[in-house]
């Protein structure tokens, strides 16, 4: 369970959430109004206060390389850091399965990355963060580039993953997706998180 | 030993070339003359004010003057150094690292040199430890400045790719070896081409003077590599101290990657 409290940093309110194992919720609101610097927050990728913790272990005792391995940020727009898509992964055989059971071709571990669409490089993010057994996801917005047969697809394989405890913050402008996929839903505006009705009610 | 000693009318007769560079800057309207003849007079009167404070120096030979005088040298080339950056840290912080990595190379190469291969008696006689320690500062000084350059440049413009790997829980210094390996070699690719160059392409300047000034070519030739070596030294050990200095200053104890650590260059 991913517990939240008083987080905060220079555009974003103090910030209270909990996330159960195996429970998604869905964050939407305007660009520029905070939903990056959220999950960028939690992820610690920028400085900010606030206790953090992950199955009652605080942040804080962590080192943050373990505590990014568990808890991974994927980005609208991913970074690569070699020319391939293999060097990008712990073990590229394990990792083709998923990136063809997302809709990618068989041979995508040898393409290079330069010529890769948005929809293929969202993908393969997800596929990369999933090799790295995260137990919390923060995905923001990871079917913008993707039509609605791949979007299936991954919304597929993340229903199976949070049937299988994985707790996921999802950013997406999407409702009819947030409804599929979360179980609580908040919007953010000017830095300020708050619930959406009705759906908030529920635990 | 006998060289030509030159009279001043032998170097008012060079600076006629001057003139000439500034007439064609005229002719074809380049702008240039009127900088062209006050750099050259800044030229002149810096080194005669040098040629000056070393003669006094020497004639002291006083571990104390000759220490502030290394110390104004380290000082300057540290602003020189930072004055070639796009991008620098906000504070003090690029000015003390440039300063500080080429004050630890400098001292360590000179006092290396002086102490074993020149054999300088005392080792801080100024007649020797100046001149050495001005050559390797002018070139870990282009080392220095153009290994931070590379890296504060990398690290803004490959951020997304750094910051991926930060992402998926590698540690900082795995995301950050690609770019600290190219600040490093950007560093030392200059003083690798100019060892590669020496004597085909160029010859030496000192090496050169001491020609001039009557030396036994050979001789001349010895020294000058002895020189390269301690430049080549002092430029990448001062390269290396910097990148590594500045890529720490470029992360917290979170592992962040923290460009808002860096400020852009006013324009103008």
């Amino acid at each position: 369970m991913l517990e939240i409290r008083n987080l905060t940093r220079p555009g974003l309110a103090p910030v209270d959430l909990s996330l159960e194992d195996g429970e998604c919720i869905a964050v939407s609101g305007p660009s520029g109004a905070g939903k990056s610097i959220l999950m960028r927050a939690i992820a610690d990728l920028d400085p900010n206060t606030g206790e953090v913790s992950l199955d009652g272990q605080s942040r804080d005792a962590v080192p943050a390389p373990v505590w990014r391995s568990d808890v991974i940020y994927v980005p609208a727009e991913a970074g690569w850091w070699s020319d391939r898509v293999a060097a990008h992964f712990q073990d590229p055989d394990l990792a083709l399965p998923l990136a063809v059971r997302l809709g990618l071709p068989a041979d995508a571990m040898g393409w290079e990355i330069s010529r890769l669409s948005t929809g293929e490089r969202q993908r393969l993010a997800l596929v990369r963060a999933f090799q790295a057994a995260p137990k919390v996801l923060l995905l923001d917005e990871p079917t913008s580039g993707l039509d609605p047969e791949a979007i299936a697809k991954v919304e597929s394989m993340l229903h199976e993953r949070i049937g299988q405890g994985l707790g996921l913050v999802v950013v997406t402008h999407d409702a009819a997706q947030a409804a599929r996929l979360a179980t609580r839903r908040f919007a953010i505006d000017k830095g300020v998180l708050s619930p959406v009705d009705p759906l908030a009610q529920t635990p | 030993m006998s060289y030509a000693v030159l009279s001043y009318w032998d170097i008012a007769l060079a600076a006629c070339l001057l003139f000439v560079n500034a007439g064609l800057s005229l002719a074809f309207r380049l702008g240039l003359g009127k900088r062209l003849l006050i750099a050259g007079t800044r030229m002149m009167v810096q080194l005669t004010m040098v040629g000056l404070v070393l003669k006094a120096l020497f004639a002291l030979s006083s571990p104390l003057y000759t220490g502030l005088a290394a110390l104004v040298m380290v000082l300057f080339a540290g602003r020189e150094a930072m004055a070639r950056q796009d991008r620098r840290f906000a504070g003090y912080w690029s000015y003390g690292i440039g300063t500080g990595s080429m004050m630890t190379a400098g001292l360590i190469v000179t006092v290396f040199g002086l102490s074993t291969q020149i054999q300088a008696d005392p080792w801080y006689d100024p007649r020797y430890a100046l001149p050495i320690l001005g050559m390797i500062l002018g070139n870990t000084m282009n080392g220095v400045s153009l290994g931070l350059d590379r890296l504060l440049t990398g690290a803004v413009q490959q951020r997304s790719a750094i910051e991926a790997q930060l992402m998926l829980g590698r540690d900082m210094k795995h995301a950050m070896r690609g770019v600290m390996r190219d600040a490093i070699r950007a560093g030392l690719i200059p003083i690798t081409n100019s060892m590669a160059a020496a004597g085909l392409v160029s010859l030496p300047g000192m090496m050169t003077g001491q020609i001039l000034a009557g030396v036994e070519p050979v001789e001349a030739v010895k020294y000058q590599i002895l020189i390269i070596f301690l430049i080549a030294g002092g430029t990448g050990l001062g390269t290396f101290v910097a990148v590594l200095a500045a890529s720490r200053r470029l992360t917290d104890e979170r592992q962040r990657l923290r460009l808002d650590r860096l400020t852009a260059k006013e324009a103008g």
